[in-house]
């Protein structure tokens, strides 16, 4: 069972200021009651939203489309609710690009397939100004050079060699390739005392 | 890189495969599902026709959703009663225990797995819940995940996973009278930051931790996530031995010996390497108290919110954000602050001696005029002790109300919620904006004895000039 490789994303930015943008802002809790992710997408950030009256990026004409998220530091921290990456893909974001991410968060886009690239201050900085200032420019993201160009501009940015191998390897959506590891599953269970508590 | 943790044995045992791009396979021990973060992963294992690999490694039980007063069923809110429906559902297809309102044991995640004695050293748990570092106390290595993971784990028993590095945090000294375990996270939390703990799993050692009884060892493994370190933990000894003795489902007889032989071994060596290290001085630590809108603003409760130019640099942003949003001023003491709502409960602080140091505080006493200042229970357990013991009519005197149990307005799917602009003081785990029901709702994070003093007071208070009028709480009388 494999997933498929994702090698570049492209499309406009959208731009979230601020640091430590948490799971509860970016799904609030109610929106948790649900079996399903189906219709999350409609209340990504549904509280800042409200809040902003009309004017929070997710809400602004220009950005409507866009797929590439640009924020700062620690994004998604809190709650390691999964909500949170399907709220943002399904409202259309198909990467997240900052200064840095909650683990929990990178772990959770990565097995939606929804790479998160982290860049220094200034590279994210200069990527925010260029979105907000023209909002209709295109980006690709390379996952393989881990760059992102836009205009005239080639940015640097950074990726684990774990989950950037998975990315460009289509294996993103691990269940497939964890169970192929029969032999080796079993060896472990036999050789942990809790699972095996008569012998030792 | 470390060598000779608990962190660096507990991987190596669970280690399955290496994968490629670096990553490892690993086994999970233990796994512990809830209503919220489940039916989707269900969902996906139905889709691909694929089973659950380790039934008997799986324990559920419901917590988020459930309301605190009656738990009648069918629940009052439908869309509550399906998610627990889904679950009743799911956990009867895969064969799965779950621990439902009639069983007795029901309860928050975090509070029922150690109570049963289900979380042990040396385990690996897993579960769709950030704070399930909580288990770490047990020296397990227990951190939260995602819903497509739990979908790896109910399918595979493994995770795919970057391994962290590891930071000792060595808290030295005892804690004066009126300081708990809630008050060590929170000065922990201020001192390094609420992104410190990324890439890291976070080894609490050191004399004051040692003292610990079990229970406010959870309640700083708990907060470890709130530092940024998906997990937190302490090393196993007779301590933890003596709290699993016995419980349902800790081995028993040569069982519990050979347990107990592996268990002394898993300790971080004495010459283990670790990737850093920074000390603490538990004689410092003062009540304290969130003023902002993560756990890492947090101050001592007889110091001034503090001023931008008192921040480490780079604070200021969040800081003025959180400055409006919580409408106090920096240079304001927090002390007096009016409080609306106080909340004792969650799995950082809804646990027996938890509730026994809040009731210690309400005895004799009576909630403010006007505030509404309920107790929850984190497990059916938690509350037939408390109750056998007249903790609930302590509280129930002092004008408190007495819940059942379950998370309630620590996360606010249930109908336990803010209103408003209403100002809570909670013994729960986060301050977020909107994190108590109401998208303008704030909170103030403290320690259970903390809330109590807020809710006979009605505004922020130093719970040590209280306890001065009563008797001195005796430290580790909780199990
Ligand atoms: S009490 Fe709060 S933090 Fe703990 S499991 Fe429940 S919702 Fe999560």
């Amino acid at each position: 069972m494999t997933s498929a490789p994702i090698t570049t994303v492209e499309g406009r930015g959208i731009v979230l200021h601020g640091h430590d943008i948490d799971t509860d802002r970016i799904i609030p809790a109610r929106f948790l009651k649900t079996i399903s992710f189906a219709g999350l997408g409609n209340h990504v950030f549904a509280d800042d939203r409200a809040a902003a009256g009309g004017c929070h990026p997710f809400d602004c004409p220009e950005h409507k489309g866009a797929r590439i998220l640009v924020v700062n530091r620690n994004f998604g921290c809190g709650s390691s609710r999964e909500h949170a990456p399907q709220a943002l893909r399904r409202w259309g974001i198909a990467a997240v690009v900052g200064e840095s991410f909650a683990e929990i968060f990178a772990s959770n886009c990565l097995a939606l397939g929804m790479p998160c690239l982290r860049g220094e201050t200034e590279v994210i900085e200069h990527v925010q100004q260029v979105v907000q200032e023209q909002p209709h420019v295109h980006f690709c993201l390379t996952l393989a050079a881990s760059t992102l160009h836009g205009l005239d501009h080639h940015w640097p940015l950074m990726i684990d060699s774990g989950p950037q191998t998975m990315l460009l390897n289509g294996c993103w959506d691990a269940t497939g390739l964890l169970l192929s590891h029969e032999q080796e599953l079993r060896r472990t269970a036999s050789q942990l005392p809790y699972l095996n508590p008569s012998s030792g | 890189m470390s060598t000779g943790t608990l962190y660096d044995k507990v991987w190596a045992l669970h280690r399955v495969a290496d994968l490629p791009g670096g990553q490892t396979q690993l086994f999970i021990g233990l796994h512990l599902i809830h209503e919220v973060t489940s039916p989707q992963a269900f969902a996906m294992l139905g889709e691909r026709g694929l089973k659950v690999r380790h039934p008997e490694r799986t324990v559920a039980t419901v917590d988020h959703i459930v309301p605190t007063t009656d738990q009648g069923r069918p629940l009052a809110d439908p869309l509550a009663e399906a998610m627990l429906a889904a679950l009743e559902k799911n956990c009867a297809n895969h064969g799965l225990r779950l621990y439902g309102f009639d069983s007795g044991q029901q309860g928050i995640v975090h509070v029922i797995a150690p109570e049963l004695g289900l979380s042990q050293p040396g385990m690996t748990i897993a579960c769709g819940d950030s704070h399930t570092s909580t288990h770490g106390a047990f020296g397990a290595i227990a951190f939260g995940i995602g819903t497509s993971q739990v979908r790896d784990v109910l399918a595979s028993q493994s995770l795919a996973l970057d391994k962290l590095k590891v930071r000792r945090i060595s808290i030295h000294g005892s804690l004066t009278p009126g300081v708990f375990a809630k008050d060590v996270a929170l000065h922990v939390i201020r001192r390094l930051g609420v992104k410190s703990g990324m890439g890291y799993a976070y080894e609490f050692s050191g004399s004051c931790v040692a003292a610990l009884a079990m229970e406010e060892r959870m309640t700083l493994c708990n907060m470890a996530i709130e530092a940024g370190a998906r997990c937190g933990y302490v090393n196993p000894d007779q301590v933890c031995f003596d709290y699993l003795h016995n419980r349902p489902e800790a081995p028993r007889g040569a069982a519990w010996h050979r347990a107990v032989t592996w268990w002394r071994s898993l300790a971080s060596d004495v010459n283990a390497v670790y990737d850093d290290e920074v000390a603490v001085d538990a004689g410092e630590i003062a009540p304290t108290v969130t003023w902002g809108i993560t756990p890492g603003q947090a101050m001592a409760v007889d110091e001034v919110v503090p001023t931008p130019d008192q921040l480490p640099p780079g604070e200021e942003p969040l800081a003025q954000e959180a400055y409006r949003y919580m409408d106090l001023r920096p240079g304001q003491p927090i002390a007096g602050t009016p409080v609306d709502v106080c909340f004792i409960g969650s799995c950082t602080n809804g646990r027996l001696s938890d509730l026994r140091d809040a009731a210690l505080v309400a005895r004799g006493r009576h909630v403010a005029h006007g505030m509404k200042a309920f107790v929850v229970p984190g497990s059916q357990q938690v509350a037939r002790a408390a109750e056998a013991e007249g903790l609930d009519a302590v509280f129930a005197q002092a004008g408190f109300e007495w819940r059942r149990p379950g998370c309630s307005m620590c996360l606010a799917m249930n109908p336990d919620r803010l209103e408003g602009r209403q100002l809570s003081a909670s013994s729960s785990n986060r301050n977020f904006k909107g994190r108590q029901g109401s998208a303008s709702g704030r909170t103030l994070l403290m320690s259970p004895a903390m809330v109590a003093a807020a809710a006979v007071s009605g505004v922020v208070t130093d719970v040590r000039t209280l306890l001065s009028h009563t008797k001195t709480p005796e430290r580790g009388l909780t199990e």
